[in-house]
């Protein structure tokens, strides 16, 4: 198995850590993973995107050109990354914000309203891990367990506190999924 | 088995230094390699080990902070990104002609000039044909991966003490700001002056005794002697290649071309190999490891086996020179690249090898 996924937003609504919980997660349970970042000027209020690959041989190439998944977060990515979805690939989505919606007809497409369910668990900062959720559901690679597991491996212990929540807000993510076309 | 997380590049070449018992690093920063210190400031290894993590004023001055350290038989380094190695060019000249041994990471970034933050492999020729004055060589190791990041610290301090000579691991933006699994080294303690004493004891300045003065020093104003100097390092950099060549051969055994890539070209390239493969295209992969010593021996035999060979490289077309001259005319030598940041595409690799190489 090998899974090559980008995640790809805004900065600051915890695409990197996002990417992080997951590549840990693999981890966890024995698989290789890689986390690659675009990096540079455009990361201050800009884009910002990173590739995740969870596999169980060594993973080649960290930079890619299609994807099993595109986690797409905002108008910008969508226009990036749609046309970089494998025939037969996921797109996840955030409504929020998107003006032109995902367009192709060889693809599974996938929607979760991550803004509007962070605004009502009264915590914007939920919105990286409700989407995880989505995506878990989607393709329930990793046990729950190792992603608790990721959390605590990716947090700083003065947040541990805040995994219960961040777990909450997975389940949230969960069970909120939306199917567009399979 | 060691410890096992998941951490950048630049983060564990930190980690890994303070776990091999580096006794002091002095650098400047500069993107995209600046977690190096970033981690090191975070880690307080003086708290733990001793060691010294100074950000210097400048490039120039942790390059000649490596000298002092370096004359004193300590393991000191400095990392920084290409336009912080072009300030180092002297101080890495006066290293090699005093022969001390250091480690020096070069993370690089697309030039020339200030250029771009993205990554490159454009410091190839820097980094091994001497980016300083005089016939020198720096040992160069080229990870592709974070665990070589890791494991190339501790190697490239082994080597450098060896030989008496300053190593570099020559990486990019790629592999310094990418997370992957890393099985960190256990802690090895720094040398006690007494290890110092018997590892570096006849030529370190290690305060004078009941012995002879040592002089670190670069500098022989008497030409007979100089060239004795030359010859004396000639000869080293000969043994180094007959040693210390490292590489890895992925897929040659029944390969009809094959690919020359290093660090993270060569992780794309693998990819390519992969889809080539499945386009029945039979291709092979050599990675040379060391850049210097570089593979000349392997790729001249395998020279006698293949239909050709393509160099692919984030650079305008460096180490295709290298892999021109072991070659030497048996069978075509092609080069793809992309250049100024831009990282090409496993799939614009293998349109480049249909093109240049196969024909159609």
């Amino acid at each position: 198995m090998t899974e090559e996924i980008i995640i790809a937003g805004f900065g600051g609504q915890g695409v990197l850590s996002m990417g992080k919980i997951l590549a840990y997660s693999g981890i966890m349970q024995d698989q290789e993973v890689a986390w690659f970042p675009s990096y540079g000027p455009e990361m201050r209020g800009g884009t910002a995107n990173v590739t995740v690959i969870l596999s169980d041989d060594r993973i080649s190439s960290p930079v890619l050109h299609e994807y099993d998944t595109a986690i797409i977060l905002n108008q910008q990515s969508m226009d990036k990354f749609e046309s970089s979805v494998k025939p037969g690939g996921v797109l996840l989505y955030d409504p929020n914000g998107i003006s032109r919606h995902p367009e192709r007809k060889d693809i599974k497409v996938y929607r979760i309203e991550g803004t509007r369910l962070a605004a009502e668990m009264g915590n914007p900062k939920t919105f990286n891990m409700i989407v995880l959720g989505a995506y878990l559901k989607v393709k329930p690679l990793v046990e729950m367990e190792n992603v608790k597991k990721g959390l605590e491996k990716s947090l700083p212990a003065r947040h541990h506190k805040l995994i219960p929540l961040n777990i909450e807000a997975i389940e949230k993510g969960c069970g909120e999924l939306e199917t567009v076309q399979e | 088995m060691g410890e096992l997380r998941l951490m950048k590049g630049n983060e564990v070449i930190a980690e890994a230094a303070i776990r091999c018992g580096c006794d002091g690093y002095f650098g400047y920063p500069i993107t995209p390699q600046s977690e190096v210190m970033e981690t090191l400031m975070i880690r307080r290894p003086w708290d733990e080990t001793g060691m010294v993590v100074l950000q210097a004023e400048s490039e120039v001055a942790s390059i000649n902070m490596l000298y002092g350290g370096a004359s004193t038989g300590k393991k000191v380094m400095t990392s920084s990104s290409s336009p912080g190695i072009s300030l180092m060019a002297e101080g890495l000249s006066y290293l090699a002609g005093a022969e001390l041994p250091c480690l020096v990471v070069n993370v690089q970034r697309a030039g020339p000039g200030l250029g771009t933050i993205q990554p490159s492999q454009a410091d190839y020729f820097q980094a091994v044909k001497g980016c300083g004055h005089g016939d020198y060589k720096l040992i160069v190791l080229a990870p592709a991966s974070v665990q070589e990041m890791n494991d190339f610290v501790d190697l490239g301090f082994e080597l450098a003490f060896k030989y008496k000579n300053p190593a570099m691991i020559l990486t990019d933006g790629v592999i310094g700001q990418m997370m992957e699994k890393v099985e960190l080294a256990d802690f090895k303690p720094r040398w006690t002056k007494e290890e110092i004493q018997a590892n570096c004891g006849d030529w370190a300045c290690t305060g004078k005794k009941d012995r002879k003065r040592h002089v670190s020093t670069s500098l022989e104003l008497d030409s007979e002697l100089m060239e004795q100097n030359n010859l004396r390092f000639q000869a080293k950099y000969k043994e180094i290649e007959e040693n210390e060549v490292r590489y890895e051969m992925i897929d040659c055994e029944d390969a009809d071309y094959i690919i020359v890539a290093f660090g993270s070209a060569a992780r794309i390239c693998q990819k390519s190999m992969q889809i080539a493969r499945e386009q029945g295209i039979k291709v092979g992969m050599l990675r040379p490891i060391t850049l210097f010593p570089f593979p000349t021996k392997t790729i001249e035999e395998l020279a006698g086996k293949v239909k050709g060979f393509i160099s692919v490289e984030m650079s305008a077309g460096q180490m295709v020179e290298d892999v021109k001259l072991a070659v030497n005319g048996k069978v075509p030598v092609e080069y793809f690249g992309r250049y100024g940041g831009v990282v090409p595409t496993p799939g614009e690799i293998v349109d480049a090898m249909k093109q240049k190489l196969i024909g159609g």
